[in-house]
């Protein structure tokens, strides 16, 4: 199939990837004429479904947008809410909610370096035949997740989707003794993280760099989970608040998901390599000596290393649950109080995928009168697909099953939540 | 997860949110005081990493979930015993018994593939058994039963016995409430399940029997 002058490739699906999705990539002539990224069904059925619902209800609902990261949706919502009710949560609470967070990005990041990434890097089709070729090594992964999981339980009230998250905090705080009994699980689950990051840093790298804006969430003194405002690594900076007058969502043909664009900027990208590029410095002291010995600088933009990110965050992310159990001490209450008024509130938090955005206008008795909800997936949807033109662009010598894998791994690193940004995503790859 | 000997464990696959896609959990509802206590019944979206955490060490597991079929049947129940990536569909414990290999309405079921693909049908092989779609359907959304099964004995989390409902759904997509064909088959995989659990001994409520009845 090589040195045709027409090539269309086609991929049925896109494996390894949360949620479905289709992509299309048509050559002409040895130039790439055309990639796209198809996408399906977005969340504006939960935009839609939470009009007329009382400002209680968005962390609930809204949590079942997406299994893997329904923290990040509970967080936003909660943050937003708030903000339209003019209430801050700080303190204890604040913490706790920091500490459920670290518990979905120790969960999410665990799946992924395990399951659906490291099998490109060690020559598997899938985490199945990864499982049976080396069975201790997934079964680190699954302890790594299960210390995920034993915090979500614990502050969640359970692991999947999450009943104990309110609007102004939580219905039940946990006493000390319970979060004393995550310590040890934490410490053993520390080492496997430290293990995992020495792991992944033998993998093989192809050399690619991602050429876009990155954006994160940026916060004076931590690197940022669920608090903080937005920048990126060329300068701009905003807040929640002014989301919309930057981040700009168009329709494109071939697709119901919305690209979203920085205002006269263009593509950027979201996520764990834009966190850590802009915060690398933040992170723990531990943390950072990982990075640097997995080979990492101060910032990454090389999209296959984001394994090495995902390991590095692991770490912190556990780091951060030990301090804010050994400082814990019970609130007075599980939840202030948020009276409902009149108003518009924002909230942006660092999903595991990147920037989770949620705003909500209310009516005076707390009624939603409308939401919207930004994915970190549909904000990276351009700047992946602009990649993968440059990828493949360089690789049309490959086959057509040669460049499908190349495309589908490259992809894969992005990590993209499609049934975020849509449900069913099929990936095809098309050269004509 | 726990693993002491005996446990038994129902899971209701599936989200609320997806129209018929929620009929798993609604049976874990419908299930609510009418088994033993000490019966675990457990919600989840189908990640096979949670359905593996949810069934480890258990001595029985009953997995009930959505299903696309082709040609569709909404409603219809199919039921297999699953053992290391076997599908058996041999035996159905409502009464009913769905043809094994590829019959119509039975040889295309997918268990789990709440978002197949239509090239992801199931490998039909006759005689009673049939191996599931083979590989990885390609997200932990779309994780099907046979990926969690796959990977479940890669690494030995299976439970000694794992009994599976998959009723056929019409609507998938986004939204709430469900097709009446489909909701109307929830006390029959209650039934199902109760029978799995308590055997030939169960004693069915009338609604049950009704319900089991208009099962073909």
């Amino acid at each position: 199939m090589t040195h045709r002058e027409q090539r269309t490739l086609s991929v049925g699906a896109l494996s390894r990837v949360e949620g479905e999705g289709a992509m299309y990539v048509r050559s002409r002539g040895g130039t790439v004429e055309q990639v796209r990224l198809e996408i399906y069904e977005p969340p504006r059925f939960f935009e839609a479904f939470l009009r007329g619902r009382a400002y209680t209800e968005p962390p609930d609902i809204t949590a079942r947008v997406c299994g893997i990261c329904p923290v990040a949706y509970q967080m936003s919502a909660c943050r937003a809410v708030e903000d339209a009710c003019g209430v801050i949560v700080d303190g204890q609470l604040a913490e706790l909610r920091r500490l459920l967070y670290c518990g979905e990005w120790i969960e999410s990041h665990a799946l992924h370096i395990y399951l659906l990434h490291a099998p490109d890097f060690l020559g598997y089709p899938s985490g199945i035949e990864l499982a049976g070729a080396n069975r201790p090594l997934v079964e680190r992964g699954f302890a790594l997740r299960r210390a995920g999981n034993s915090i979500m339980e614990t502050v969640g009230g359970r692991s999947i989707h999450p009943v104990n998250v309110r609007v102004g905090g939580f219905h039940r705080a946990p006493s000390s003794d319970e979060l004393t009994a995550l310590r040890e699980p934490l410490r053993q689950a520390l080492d496997l993280a430290v293990e995992t990051a020495q792991w992944v840093a033998g993998f093989e790298f192809p050399d690619f760099r991602c050429g876009h804006e990155q954006m994160a969430m940026s916060h004076p003194r931590r690197y940022p989970i669920e608090d903080g405002t937005i920048a990126t690594d060329r300068g701009l900076r905003f807040t929640a608040a002014d989301f919309e007058n930057h981040v700009l969502e168009e329709q494109v043909p071939y697709s119901t998901a919305l690209h979203a664009h920085l205002a006269g900027r263009g593509a950027y990208l979201t996520g764990p390599q834009p966190r850590y590029s802009l915060n690398s410095s933040l992170l723990s002291p531990l943390a950072q000596k990982v990075a640097a010995a997995a080979g990492l600088g101060p910032t990454s933009d090389n999209p296959f290393r984001s394994v090495i990110v995902r390991a590095v965050e692991t770490v912190y992310a556990i780091e951060e649950a030990l301090r804010i159990i050994d400082a814990y001490e019970p609130p007075d209450r599980p939840a202030v109080a948020v009276g409902a008024r009149a108003g518009t509130g924002h909230g942006v938090t660092e999903a595991p995928r990147g920037i989770l955005y949620h705003r909500y206008e209310l009516a005076a008795d707390g009624t939603v009168l409308s939401a919207r909800i930004v994915p970190p997936t549909s904000q990276n949807q351009a700047a992946i697909e602009d990649d993968l033109r440059g990828f493949v662009q360089d690789r049309l010598r490959l086959t057509d099953d040669q460049l499908t894998q190349a495309c589908e791994r490259l992809i894969r690193s992005y990590d993209p939540c499609i049934s975020c940004a849509a449900h069913f995503l099929d990936l095809r790859m098309d050269r004509g | 997860m726990t693993s002491r000997p005996g446990r038994i464990v129902v899971i209701g696959v599936g989200n609320e949110f997806r129209h018929d896609d929620g009929v798993g959990p609604r049976v874990i509802e419908r299930l609510r005081g009418r088994l033993p206590g000490e019966v675990e019944l457990v919600v989840t979206d189908g990640d096979a990493v949670r359905l593996i955490e949810a069934w480890s060490g258990a001595s029985l597991a009953v997995v009930v979930d959505a299903v696309r079929a082709e040609p569709p049947s909404p409603g219809r129940l199919h039921s297999f015993i699953v053992s290391r990536s076997i599908v058996s569909r041999s035996i159905v414990s409502s009464g009913s018994r769905v043809a094994g290999g590829t019959g119509p309405g039975a040889g295309q079921a997918r268990p789990g593939a709440r978002q197949a693909r239509p090239d992801a049908g199931a490998a039909g092989s006759g005689g009673g058994e049939a191996r599931p779609r083979i590989g990885w359907p390609g997200s932990t959304h779309a994780f099907g039963l046979d990926e969690a099964v796959g990977l479940a004995s890669a690494l030995d989390r299976m439970p000694q016995r794992l009994v599976v409902h998959a009723i056929e759904a019409a609507d998938l997509t986004l939204g709430i409430g469900m097709t009446p064909a489909v909701a109307a088959a929830i006390g029959a995989a209650a039934a199902a399940v109760r029978h799995d659990i308590l055997g030939p001994h169960a004693v069915l409520s009338k609604r049950e029997r009704i319900a089991s009845s208009t099962i073909s």
